[in-house]
């Protein structure tokens, strides 16, 4: 791949979504600016850009990521998903969509994209999480709302419930 | 909280990497996973010409055994090694130390050696490797070497990783026979820096400790299989021995307290850990 300069913009394709996408990007835009001010989404919320939040967690080719820590060009041909892609077109919520807002899982709702996606990553991987083991998962997310309890209901009461 | 303006260079080999780091100069920086220098790089406390994107170099992306160690290359996410098959076995240190990494979320995307070249005193994996005793391979264009772990890190958030080179694997001893292995730490919050992180390590005849967040660099020590009042002695005067700094977490005379009862608990459950 050639070297990129830092004076121009390069493009970048996304699959954000489902959806094949393309703009261009200095080397130094970071993906939640990308996703945000060019490609127009509104799901990346940008808390402390420093990957302590993660406010702006995307899943990146399946693979849990903070988008303030990823740089758009290095997101070049991969697969993006953000909160947009979880209710149906027709905007129903997901069934852990539905939980969240059953328990009060959030109230002003600023962190609750990135959990969800975390949450859409990690319980493929821990299908049956105990209640620590979920409350150790949600150490990566700040939410200041809530204190977590309603969250925890949400998932464990998702994870109860769902089928299959 | 945006970075500066650099070039960017997605490697497809390590050769490719090498030479362009040799290129670059000394604003040159190489980047894996980016979950410590990106930070950085928005906080404008690093402000390189070009990064040189390791992540994508398939060949450097594994993780075996060899010759006693397991070796992991650059392009491999602590995540892979969190969830390798071999790990409780061959490293049941590591299999102990990972979860205190960050978060799941950013393990997903940190490197084993991305977490050594960076070398925070109070990171896991770098105390591990001192603990164990174990090297790294440093490649630059004209060629490659292995530095142990204790030669390697050199103090706070420096090694002797020279401009041209890059930690292209991490090697760490397995397991030996009949150790036993036990690793714990304090932090403010889960995931947090620690205040202090400890590994520990008993033999038959032997234990050892590593402590972390203490010094500028982990600091290990190893000592006849001690009990009782001469443990806590030994205790003491390592923990005076790293001396230990005042922040706003906590004191030096905090730290070295923590030395002092968590390195008798984690050296009590390494001993209860032999096999």
């Amino acid at each position: 791949m050639p070297q990129l300069s830092k004076d121009a913009r390069h493009p970048v394709t996304l699959t954000l979504n489902g959806v094949e996408v393309s703009d261009y990007a200095e080397p130094r835009m970071l993906l939640s600016d990308f996703l945000t001010h060019t490609i127009g989404i509104t799901s990346c919320h940008v808390g402390c850009e420093h990957g302590v939040c993660g406010a702006c967690t995307v899943l990146i080719d399946g693979v849990v990521s903070r988008a303030c820590l990823t740089f758009a060009v290095q997101a070049d041909g991969t697969t993006v998903e953000t909160a947009e892609s979880l209710a149906s077109d027709e905007g129903e919520l997901s069934d852990l969509q539905k939980a969240f807002k059953k328990h009060h899982g959030l109230q002003c709702g600023y962190c609750t994209p990135g959990i969800l996606m975390s949450l859409t990553a990690w319980l493929k991987e821990n299908p049956k999480p105990t209640e620590e083991e979920l409350r150790d998962m949600l150490s990566g997310h700040l939410c200041r709302c809530t204190g977590y309890v309603g969250m925890v209901k949400a998932v464990l009461d998702y994870c109860e419930n769902r089928e299959g | 909280m945006k970075p500066i303006s650099f070039d960017y260079l997605k490697a497809g080999s390590t050769e490719e990497a090498v030479a362009a780091l040799a290129d670059g100069g000394d604003d040159a920086r190489i980047i894996a996973g980016g979950m410590s220098l990106v930070p950085m790089l928005n906080f404008r406390l690093v402000e390189p010409s070009i990064l040189i994107d390791i992540s994508k170099i398939a060949g450097n992306n594994y993780i075996r055994e060899d010759g006693g160690m397991v070796e992991v290359g650059c392009a491999t996410r602590q995540a892979q090694l969190e969830k390798w098959d071999g790990l409780a076995e061959k490293l049941p240190l590591l299999a102990a130390a990972i979860p205190f990494i960050g978060h799941y979320q950013t393990r997903a995307r940190g490197t084993v050696c991305g977490s050594l070249s960076h070398a925070d005193p109070s990171s896991e994996l770098p105390l591990s490797l001192a603990t164990l005793g174990g090297e790294v391979v440093l490649t630059s264009k004209s060629g490659q070497r292995r530095l142990s772990a204790d030669a390697f890190q050199t103090g706070m958030l420096s090694t002797a990783k020279r401009a041209d080179e890059i930690v292209t694997a991490a090697r760490y001893p397995v397991r030996e026979k009949g150790a036993g292995y036990a690793f714990t730490e304090m932090a403010q919050r889960r995931g947090d820096f620690a205040i202090v992180a400890l590994a520990g390590v008993a033999t038959g005849s032997k234990i050892r400790l590593g402590i972390g967040g203490v010094a500028d660099r982990p600091t290990v020590r190893e000592w006849d299989v001690l009990d009782g009042s001469a443990l806590d002695d030994a205790l003491n005067e390592f923990a005076w021995d790293l001396g230990g700094y005042d922040d706003i977490h906590a004191t030096a005379r905090y730290r070295r307290e923590l030395v002092r009862r968590l390195g008798k608990r984690v050296i009590e459950e390494a001993k209860s850990c032999r096999s």
